[in-house]
């Protein structure tokens, strides 16, 4: 009876969790692999700042960043980010109003990164986590449960979906996306080869880029992501201890009143 | 506190004495914990632990985020964020918060999944059972409002349509979906009450669960066979029975501690797989998300609650009967209310004598038909409101409700149970040969 229940339970649960994002027509996403994927997964540091540089020098003219702390760019488990660096980085690119100087001021790092509604651009801080990539084999959603949601996969996919072909509807240019749900995206296409320099001498490929701006999106969505996945290691270390202490000691509790189990 | 024979708390030491003589609470408390328990509880007698654990989880992290929320549409969703990333641990409480709400659901399912399956709802147990059915209207109730305050997309268009239910009941519909969302629309007003009431019912929760407890510690547990400890004596009822503590409590706090283990492995690995990504994104009452999906745990009764559409018979016999009062909305409103209540009735509505599933030949298969339907409804829940998951939702829903109405009054009239065991010490020793003596015999004076 347990073990059918409990069979019974995973089973629902994975079919109404997958099950939630099967519905409606998607766009074909690519699965790409990321350093954080899995339970043992971490962010690349390196990658986040490469990832920091493409979204400072491309997406950063359209899109907010609204609920990231500038200070946040220093912290363990994320781009890691030398204090001093992040104050210049701050000052140097973004612009804040201060209410009390009722006056635009240059960024410190106790601000956020600002919010961008110039064009009308979803705001990015969330987008990692609220989209979801891939829900597969077969709509079960199996997939998110080793891979995660594929919220960044589903980025880098619309980054490098592109076809090159345009429509014009409305008086609006859409691009051809096969990666976006209604295969038509709003935003050009954001990226080409070179575009930006790495300090660190990576080359500076579309996909590279596609990639790198994903994995620093994740992070700024999931900035504790790394602190969580050890809590939840050393939480599940601690229990099963602790399940095997309860094992033995319940054996012991009971042993008096049970003798041999006999075959039923 | 309980009607079986057992020991009585006397109290020895002076302290002792002084406080039992003016307030009996730690008489009360030994009742409690060393309650004569039947001794062949199997594992799925464990939920309850789960459950009160559950409670007891929701309650602590809920009070703490409250202290960083902020209950307002232009503040809520950045509050969020403000505990998710400025706030010490404050991640970690609202995914144990999140996540903790569907422990408590899977628990709940697998309790009254036990109880349907043990009979555990017939006499002298059913007002354990209506109170449990109310403790989990209220778990309900209380999970939907919860899922409103992060001020997603989902938690806005999910209280849009579910509060929008309360609309299509006739008459009276309309005002009181307005007096419910403080307003014409879901807004501040709404998610302002629904923050008070969602602090609110987690108590009446803890208050019926004292309620729950109190009505089985005064029946005494059910168990897999169904068959009642023996009352004659104490030395007969020690027979069949052993204290709640250390017996039960360590066996319990076994199956917790298993449970947890799995619970942090996702809330650690994946915290956000059981949530909707859509609720990610701060709620915006001019952009309506493609599907609105409610949580895993609604989906079986809001699959039912689709499956009535006004092309259905019954509906457009209804529908014409009472002269275009019941409309197709209503009835699915009704028809997934009523899911729950004859799951209530189900204490007068099966009318077998004998109480577990274990010995019903014919009851079993029905029921773990029923289970597989209600995975069915769920997975049909998930699904957008077109063939054939319509036609699907139909057969699910009506099975659901022909296991109640039809299949469990029949049964018991027609099937032929097998013998059930004398006494729950006699199902105890088939399962465990006696260590003293080696005699299997039953109903020996003295051990």
């Amino acid at each position: 009876m347990f073990k059918k229940l409990a069979l019974t339970a995973a089973t629902a649960l994975t079919l109404a969790a997958g099950g939630a994002f099967a519905a409606g027509e998607e766009g074909h996403v690519e699965d790409f692999d990321f350093s954080f994927e899995g339970p043992f997964g971490s962010y690349d540091q390196m990658q986040l700042q490469r990832g920091l540089q493409v979204y400072t020098e491309i997406c950063s003219s359209c899109h907010g960043l609204q609920y990231v702390p500038l200070r946040t760019l220093s912290d363990e488990g994320g781009p890691g980010l030398p204090e001093d660096q992040v104050r210049a980085y701050a000052q140097q690119n973004f612009q804040v109003f201060d209410a009390e100087e009722d006056d635009f001021r240059a960024a410190t790092p106790t601000d956020h990164f600002p919010a961008n509604d110039s064009v009308g651009a979803p705001d990015l801080s969330l987008m990692a986590k609220s989209r979801a990539g891939f829900h597969g084999p077969h709509g079960t959603g199996i997939n998110q449960i080793i891979y995660g949601m594929g919220g960044p996969e589903y980025i880098a996919s619309i980054l490098t979906g592109y076809t090159g072909e345009e429509l014009e509807q409305a008086g609006t240019v859409l691009y051809e996306n096969h990666a976006f749900p209604s295969g038509y995206i709003g935003m050009p296409p954001p990226l080409a080869e070179g575009q930006v320099e790495y300090q660190d001498g990576t080359e500076a490929s579309v996909e590279q880029m596609a990639k790198d701006v994903s994995a620093f999106l994740m992070w700024a969505a999931e900035p504790k992501m790394m602190a969580r996945k050890s809590v939840g290691f050393v939480g599940v270390l601690f229990l099963v201890v602790l399940s095997v202490l309860l094992y033995l000691t319940n054996k012991r509790i009971w042993a008096p009143l049970k003798g041999k189990k006999t075959p039923a | 506190m309980s009607g079986i024979p057992h020991d009585h708390y006397e109290p020895k030491t002076r302290g002792e004495k002084w406080v039992e003589s003016r307030l009996p609470v730690i008489g009360l408390l030994y009742n409690t914990i060393m309650i004569p328990t039947p001794k062949n509880l199997n594992w799925m007698w464990i939920w309850g632990i789960v459950l009160a654990f559950c409670l007891g989880l929701q309650i602590v992290t809920g009070i703490v985020l409250v202290m960083h929320y902020t209950p307002h549409v232009d503040m809520a969703f950045a509050s969020i964020e403000h505990i998710m990333r400025d706030v010490n641990g404050g991640y970690m409480l609202r995914y144990l918060h999140a996540n903790g709400a569907s422990l408590f659901f899977v628990a709940v399912y697998a309790h009254i999944f036990r109880g349907l399956y043990y009979g555990s709802y017939k006499a002298p147990r059913e007002i354990t059972w209506i109170i449990g059915m109310l403790i989990y209207l209220c778990m309900m109730a209380t999970g939907f409002l919860g899922y409103v305050l992060p001020w997603g997309q989902m938690s806005f268009w999910g209280a849009t349509v579910i509060t929008g239910l309360f609309g299509a009941i006739p008459f009276v519909g309309e005002s009181l979906q307005t007096w419910l969302l403080g307003g014409p629309a879901v807004d501040n007003a709404t998610l302002n009450r629904f923050f008070s009431l969602h602090y609110l019912l987690p108590f009446v929760i803890a208050g019926l669960v004292i309620v729950h407890i109190w009505a089985f510690h005064t029946t005494g547990n059910n168990n897999p066979t169904g068959v009642e400890v023996r009352r004659g004596s104490k030395a007969e009822a020690d027979k069949d029975t052993v204290p709640f503590w250390p017996y039960y409590i360590i066996k319990d706090f076994l199956a917790l501690a298993v449970i947890l283990a799995i619970f942090f492995a996702i809330v650690g690995f994946m915290p956000n797989y059981l949530g909707h990504p859509d609720n990610y994104i701060e709620a915006n009452p001019l952009a309506t998300p493609s599907h609105i999906v409610p949580e895993w745990y609604y989906l079986p009764f809001y699959a039912i609650l689709r499956a009535f559409t006004s092309e259905v018979w019954v509906v457009i016999a209804l529908n014409w009967i009472t002269g275009g009062i019941v409309t197709a909305k209503f009835f699915g409103v009704l028809a997934m209310f009523g899911a729950i209540l004859v799951m209530a009735l189900v204490p007068w509505l099966d009318t077998s004598s004998v109480r577990s599933g274990r010995y019903r030949p014919m009851f079993k298969w029905w029921f773990w038909l029923l289970v597989l339907d209600f995975i069915f409804l769920m997975w049909l829940g998930s699904q957008p409101a077109a063939e054939p998951y319509a036609t699907f939702s139909l057969i699910g829903a009506t099975y659901w409700f022909a296991y109640f109405l039809v299949i469990l009054p029949i049964l018991g009239v027609i099937e032929k149970p097998l013998p059930q065991p004398e006494t729950i010490e006699q199902d105890f020793d088939e399962h465990y040969a006696p260590k003293t003596g080696g005699t299997k015999t039953v109903g020996t004076p003295a051990e």
